[in-house]
């Protein structure tokens, strides 16, 4: 008898911790979050934190659709300067407080200030008022035709709403309250920088009725607890765990890790969409690429495929794109993109010795401790070489490449003619959030400040334009001008997968990662 | 040895002057900018040059190291440029971690190498000897990560004895604690084994070779204490500097380690403040460290008076 009673007693117990363990869902994120300000900073961690916890105005579904979140109905005027919103019934703060429209426009204030389709948006707003407690409006000056692209962007920085009281903090200082409705609370007790962080299911949150897709739609939140291993960054460390269990999600496996993950039963290799691009980025301060003719020659030396396989591998992650926004998005085409994606060596070598190239070393900074893009400066080099260019690759840590391309000062005096990154998806897939085709000079937003009047007038012509398909036009147009002054090279597009335990399900990714309707059976 | 202790306690503060002057400067100079590491990839110059400003990184050398220097000196460390976190508090998290692994990895090594140096020295020339001298050159060669992940494979992944990674506090429980500790401080342990023995071995052949051991043989004493209670004692003087040392360098240089098995000490800190160039958090953990390493230093010191009574202070 006494058997049985300490058998079930144990049973019990052992069910009680599956059913806890079901509730706890365990990630190690891709990158270490500090900044708990997704405003403040652009780091993709901060605005994925910034998910967890904070509720938007609009987001954008799989199509990259604009799609109404925290808003109810909207309206515009006829003249398109009035634009009016009503917040859906029972949005409430953590701290159980009513979302209101001032909140709202405390937010928008503040992302105004730092995010880059924010501040073009708010050159075009007169003003902002609250006419009732649920609803907000935003006065234009004159008509603009990204107010809701710019409401339901999905990337850095994100117009998240937070209280008032947080939203009124200095833009550029970071705020100290982390609340906000979304469909998590963030535990900042059992917040340890470099170690982890929680995040509690919000009891209170509403989830809209529509189904979930992209950064819109229903948030249902399955499990209780959230926890982001910040500690365990070890690309073959974290499979180990994946595989024994300890985790249950890995946001971005190291490339050559994912065969062997793929192999492994209990696991499932989720790609993402849409992509990431691979970019060149010229210094147009500074000889040789001051010459736009230097820079053509190098855009024409840049075939992607040779980036693609040294730096993914996988063939099928990766894919060439010949256009300048992300591949697959509503503003892509390949109008213009003949001098890079039908060009050859040869010519590339025949347009560097029309340009006047005069040996200048090109110094090309190569982040060694960042594996995500570490081989491309390598494969850079070497077609610069073959087609003429003198190339001057310097080694250093990505955080010297961050500060050293900051620098405006010659190449010889610290300065630089080109570095490569990626950018997710939607952070490139319009003219005005991709920051490579800022072209106001040492005005411009992004490093390399390019300068070239034509394609400033025909993004503000795009900025104003109310038409979808007037826009596509114009964004070809900027397309077609950008690579005809090369004021960037695309070099192909790829999939960073994730990787979650069989048991994990529900999994759908757009831009990060979206810890909501997931569940841990 | 009051006054000895008084010394070497003032003799730390020029010490800790210097490194920090040193640590201070040596950030200013390498580079890397903290605010454009802050400001996040899609940032402009100007947004960059907003965070330089209030991160106070746009005033003068000299009157950056005036404002830190103050503060230090009413002891405060400042607040880490990355987490907005005071440094103190950071290293407050993350010293359990790295005492813990470092604390368990010195007892192993202990346990283990003191014995086997002694019986090495015992048995000169014969097979265990020529054994422990391999496993040494082996213990120093063999990188910590390949060892951490051979360990990994074989201890948690095939075996499915103990985890993969993680660091649980001791206030989660006992054993909890323990399982997520044994493999990181066995990996560790190998190069001190390694290395302790080696000393051991030599500081004891050294001492049985001395006229004191022949006169406790031919009085009669078993074996077993002539080694321990003559040899050992008297070669206990370089042992005790040599785990001094390694005790200093558990506490400060154990990054790898931590990586492998995701372990959120000091060293991993470290790391993550200089890729940010977190100048504050930087200099608050060099400081600390130096700290650490003179006490330990202190601590030896006074161990020899324990271990060789002609010492004296």
């Amino acid at each position: 008898m006494n058997r049985k009673i300490v058998a079930a007693v144990l049973l019990a117990a052992a069910a009680g911790s599956a059913l806890a363990q079901d509730k706890v869902l365990r990630v190690v994120p891709h990158s270490n979050l500090a900044i708990l300000d997704p405003i403040w900073t652009t780091a993709y961690m901060s605005r994925n934190h910034g998910y967890m916890i904070y509720d938007t105005l609009f987001g954008s579904d799989q199509k990259n659709q604009v799609k109404p979140q925290m808003v109810e109905e909207w309206s515009v005027s006829p003249d398109r300067r009035l634009w009016t919103f009503k917040l859906r019934k029972g949005l409430e703060f953590h701290d159980g407080k009513p979302v209101t429209g001032e909140d709202v426009v405390a937010s928008l204030a503040r992302w105004g200030k730092r995010d880059a389709m924010g501040v073009a948006l708010f050159t075009f707003v007169d003003r902002m008022d609250t006419p009732a407690a649920d609803t907000f409006r935003i006065f234009l000056r004159e008509a603009c035709g990204f107010v809701l692209e710019a409401l339901g962007k999905p990337s850095s920085n994100v117009p998240f709403i937070m209280p008032k009281r947080v939203a009124d903090t200095d833009a550029f200082k970071q705020i100290e309250e982390h609340i906000g409705s979304g469909p998590y609370l963030f535990k900042r007790d059992e917040f340890k920088p470099g170690d982890k962080a929680v995040y509690l299911r919000n009891p209170k949150y509403v989830p809209r009725n529509e189904p979930p897709s992209g950064s819109t739609g229903g948030k249902h939140v399955y499990v209780e607890r959230v926890e982001w291993n910040l500690a365990l960054r070890d690309a073959q460390a974290q499979v180990n765990a994946l595989v024994k269990g300890e985790v249950d999600i890995i946001e971005q496996p190291s490339f050559p890790l994912i065969p062997g993950l793929k192999a492994d039963p209990n696991i499932v290799v989720y790609t993402y969409s849409p992509p990431l691009q691979y970019m060149a980025r010229f210094n147009h301060l500074h000889k040789p690429f001051d010459n736009p003719k230097v820079r053509q020659a190098a855009m024409a030396a840049f075939a992607q495929l040779p980036f693609l396989q040294a730096q993914v591998g996988v063939k099928e992650l990766y894919k060439t794109c010949a256009s300048m926004f992300t591949c697959g998005t509503p503003y892509a085409s390949s109008v213009g993109s003949d001098i890079q994606s039908k060009s050859s060596m040869k010519k590339a070598q025949e347009l560097l010795k029309a340009s006047g190239y005069d040996g200048t070393p090109v110094v090309l900074m190569k982040p060694t401790d960042l594996t995500a893009i570490d081989k491309l400066p390598d494969v850079a080099a070497q077609l610069m070489r073959q087609a003429g260019f003198k190339v001057d690759l310097q080694a250093m840590d990505w955080q010297t490449l961050v500060g050293r391309r900051a620098k405006k000062d010659p190449p010889d005096k610290g300065g630089w003619n080109m570095f490569l990154t990626a950018w997710q998806g939607p952070d490139i897939w319009n003219p005005i959030a991709n920051a490579a085709l800022d072209t106001r000079g040492e005005q411009s937003g992004w490093f390399g400040w390019a300068k070239d009047e034509q394609i400033v007038d025909l993004r503000n012509q795009f900025m104003r334009e109310t038409d979808e398909a007037k826009k596509k036009k114009l964004a070809e147009a900027i397309q077609a001008r950008a690579f005809e002054v090369a004021t960037h090279v695309p070099l192909g597009e790829f999939d960073a997968p994730l990787a979650a335990r069989k048991n994990v399900t529900g999994l759908f990714r757009q831009t990060g990662n979206f810890y909501w309707n997931l569940k841990k059976n | 040895m009051v006054s000895f202790l008084a010394r070497r306690l003032l003799a730390t503060i020029p010490v800790l002057l210097i490194v920090a002057v040193l640590v201070f400067l040596m950030l200013r100079l390498t580079p890397g900018d903290p605010a454009a590491i802050l400001a996040g990839d899609a940032a402009n110059t100007e947004q960059i040059a907003r965070i330089r400003a209030s991160l106070g990184l746009d005033q003068p050398i000299v009157v950056q190291f005036g404002i830190w220097i103050g503060n230090l000196l009413s002891g405060d460390l400042g607040e880490s440029f990355y987490y907005k976190t005071k440094v103190a508090t950071l290293i407050g998290q993350r010293l359990e971690p790295t005492l813990a692994l470092a604390t368990l990895t010195i007892t192993i090594a202990i346990l283990v190498a003191v014995p086997l140096g002694v019986i090495a020295a015992w048995r000169f020339g014969g097979w265990f000897d020529r054994s422990l001298m391999a496993f040494s050159v082996l213990g120093f060669s063999v990188p910590v990560f390949v060892l951490a992940y051979l360990l990994i494979w074989f201890v948690s992944l095939k075996l499915g004895l103990l985890p993969v990674q993680g660091y649980q506090r001791l206030a989660d429980g006992f054993w909890t604690f323990l399982r997520h500790l044994i493999l990181p401080a066995i990996t560790l342990s190998v190069i001190y084994i390694a290395l302790i023995a080696r000393i051991t071995r030599a500081s004891v052949l050294e001492a049985l070779g001395e006229d004191y051991i022949r006169t406790a043989r031919a009085k009669g004493l078993p074996e077993a204490r002539v080694l321990v209670r003559h040899a050992l004692a008297n070669a206990a003087v370089p042992i005790a500097t040599v785990i001094g040392i390694g005790i200093g360098l558990l506490v400060g240089g154990v990054v790898v380690t931590e990586s492998v098995y995701a372990i959120p000490g000091l060293g991993r800190l470290t790391v993550d403040a200089v890729l940010a160039r977190d100048f504050p958090t930087i200099q608050g953990v060099i400081l600390f460290f130096s700290f650490v390493y003179v006490l330990i230093n202190l601590l030896v010191d006074m161990s020899y008076v324990f271990f060789d009574p002609r010492i004296r202070y």
